[in-house]
């Protein structure tokens, strides 16, 4: 912690994809060749002006950006602490952050002439993103999601479905996020000719951690410019969810240099960190590897991943992006749960005070933010990523208050 | 000379290719495994590689996947793996052996701890799937102090260039993968793995064994008249898949298959 003054953050990755020690590229040869090619490709274009002038252009006027950053006032008073501050990414287009990632990623696809995407979802929200630039291009487009995950977001298979996706579910290992990722890296090797994979979070192998966080990084720039136009200084605290951490890393990343400014990341503590069911590894799990990145993971003695627990299924996941894992050990961010109980209390009251209902992963942010709000004054701010809506979640609400809808 | 060199180098002396079958260690159980071991031997194999148990498997298909879990309901760990090549080693001290699996059972027990500990029970290589070169400029030297030999994939999609550099930190053989896909895939093209072979030959002396789609005898011959080595895998699995109850014709099932591949492959 006391040395985080003198790092350099533009500094990672380095060019094999390293954050420190977490990172790189572990994946089987097949698939070698094609992360050359895409990273070759994104370093060309990434510096190319009318890239980035046609990735705004798409984030403008078909996401709707930028979103709002939205001062929850009702909310704020209710603490009695310090101010909370909603970054309104559920506004976007197909309703969460997601959508940052899928444009980017398709015009790479687009660029690479590849005429198919295939995608793993786990809440569903990346699933409906990839899809729906996947309609807007016409381009093929199929979606691993684990079969337990179809059964909870049944609302977002439907969607995927009607935008012409073909929703694959993945009955192997524990049927989430970590084995759909597994069937989409299986379809990529077997498919590499004519297939771009967009991953969905900031991790996996380079350059995938590095081109997602540069995409999702329009969501803390625009909320450091709305801070300061808003409410005249920068925030004092960031708060995010982490499962993956894309929208975490999305706002976080444009303030890491704004010493003033604490961020949390907020894990999925499930029914507690202390039982074991949850999916917070930057809290409970260790350094390892999986799915192409040295990253902290939820592993046994053995070094076999374990089944993770949340209610929320964009969570549900035993690894996290490696910039996470280099932040959270030279002390940057402070990575936190919040459990089941209180991401659903969060999101009742932010639905009942402020009329705005929040995913279940987003919940987890809001959560914490109520806490950590309490603890300040009320001239200090919280900015909060809600970084997706919650209309994919009223059949598990309403399944946890006994109602059939 | 290391146990694996010399077993090519006694092969090529007779004019014959290796065949290297892969099981899944621990599958269907734990027991199994020794005396699988030593009838494969008996059937005719040059090199066995004994598959880790790892619950994400990434770039095994269906078959292999099932065979992991099944050894995984044993609770079968790198540990025991290790125990089953020491048994092994007891009444065998020439057939080479390889570990193959994924990296993170490895860096959980520790490179140095485990390094040690294989070369101790007699493993002679290690072939880590998510590992390429790139990430193995530690690991591979220190592999190689203890005795081990470090085996690389080359794939359809290697580019001559990086299959150069491949080769230099490669030892013992290098495996090349014969198609686009997950273990177990259909589609094998011998043409083309040949045309590949030829190519990789100008850049390395390695002896190279071929995997993937390989089913039966006439495949496993028509892969030995172009390669030096036969990796065959998923169409063994299949067979414990099939007998899960009954171990002893599993094993029928594994040296019937292996012996008509090494009698077309020797013919």
């Amino acid at each position: 912690m006391s040395d985080s003054n003198s790092i350099d953050y533009t500094s990672v990755p380095d060019q094999h994809g390293h954050f420190g020690p977490y990172g790189g590229r572990f994946v089987s040869e097949t698939l070698m060749d094609a992360l050359d090619e895409l990273e070759a490709l994104y370093n060309k274009l990434s510096g190319e002006p009318e890239f980035q002038a046609e990735f705004d252009r798409d984030l403008a006027h078909y996401v709707g950006r930028p979103s709002p950053l939205y001062f929850a006032e009702r909310l704020s008073a209710r603490i009695g602490g310090a101010q909370i501050w909603l970054k309104r990414e559920d506004l976007n287009h197909t309703g969460a952050h997601k959508v940052n990632n899928t444009i980017g990623q398709a015009l790479l696809a687009k660029h690479m002439g590849k005429p198919r995407v295939i995608a793993e979802t786990g809440a569903g929200q990346h699933g409906v993103a990839t899809a729906t630039v996947a309609a807007r291009l016409g381009l093929k487009c199929q979606v691993y999601m684990g079969a337990e995950d179809v059964k909870r977001q049944a609302l977002n298979v439907y969607r995927m479905k009607l935008l012409g996706a073909e929703v694959i579910p993945v009955t192997s290992g524990s049927k989430t996020l970590k084995d759909a990722m597994n069937e989409a890296m299986r379809d990529w090797v077997t498919n590499i000719d004519d297939t771009f994979y967009i991953i969905g979070t900031v991790a996996g192998p380079h350059p995938y951690p590095q081109l997602v966080r540069d995409f999702q990084c329009v969501i803390g720039r625009e909320a450091r410019e709305q801070c300061l136009a808003q409410a005249g200084r920068l925030p004092d605290a960031l708060v995010a969810c982490v499962g993956g951490g894309s929208n975490a890393i999305g706002l976080f990343h444009p303030f890491l240099e704004d010493q003033d400014v604490a961020m949390y990341g907020v894990e999925a503590g499930g029914d507690g960190v202390e039982t074991g069911r949850h999916a917070a590894p930057l809290a409970a799990g260790q350094p390892g590897v999986l799915h192409g990145n040295r990253t902290y993971l939820m592993a046994d003695e053995n070094g076999q991943i374990i089944e993770t627990h949340s209610v929320s299924a964009g969570l549900d996941y035993p690894g996290v992006g490696p910039e996470h894992s280099w932040l959270k050990d030279i002390g940057r961010v402070n990575y936190v749960d919040a459990t089941d109980t209180e991401a659903l209390a969060a999101f009742r009251e932010l639905t009942r005070i402020e009329g705005i209902m929040p995913a279940l992963e987003s919940s987890h942010a809001v959560a914490y933010a109520m806490k950590l709000a309490a603890t300040m004054r009320p001239d200090q701010i919280i900015v909060v990523n809600l970084s997706g809506r919650g209309d994919k979640d009223i059949h598990t609400v309403a399944g946890i208050d006994g109602i059939s809808i | 000379m290391s146990r694996i060199e010399q077993c090519f180098a006694a092969l090529r002396a007779e004019g014959r290719k290796a065949l290297i079958p892969y099981v899944t260690a621990g599958d269907p159980s734990p027991e199994m495994m020794l005396p699988l071991m030593h009838e494969l031997v008996e059937a005719g194999v040059d090199v066995i590689e004994l598959g880790v148990p790892f619950s994400d498997p990434m770039a095994d298909g269906p078959v292999i996947q099932l065979a992991m879990e099944r050894a995984l309901a044993h609770n079968v760990s790198l540990r025991d793996v290790l125990d089953m090549v020491r048994a092994f080693r007891t009444t065998n001290q020439t057939t080479p052996v390889v570990l193959m699996g994924y990296l993170n059972p490895i860096e959980k027990m520790g490179y140095e701890v485990f390094a040690e500990q294989a070369a101790q029970a007699g493993v002679d290589g290690v072939l880590t799937v998510d590992l390429p070169p790139e990430e193995a400029e530690q690991v591979a030297p220190l592999f190689r102090r203890h005795g081990l030999d470090c085996i690389f994939l080359l794939a359809p999609t290697t580019t001559l260039e990086r299959a150069r550099r491949i080769c230099e930190h490669a030892s013992g053989y290098v495996y090349y993968v014969s198609l686009k896909g997950v273990t177990g895939s259909a589609a094998l093209n011998v043409t083309e793995v040949a045309e590949k072979l030829e190519q990789l030959r100008s850049v390395t002396d390695l002896p190279i064994g071929v995997g993937f789609g390989i089913r039966d005898g006439a495949s496993a011959a028509a892969i030995a008249g172009v390669a030096d080595g036969v990796v065959v895998g998923s169409v063994l699995v299949n067979q414990i898949a099939a007998n899960v109850g009954d171990l002893e014709q599993a094993r029928a099932g594994i040296t019937a298959v292996i012996r008509d591949m090494r009698a077309a492959m020797d013919r």
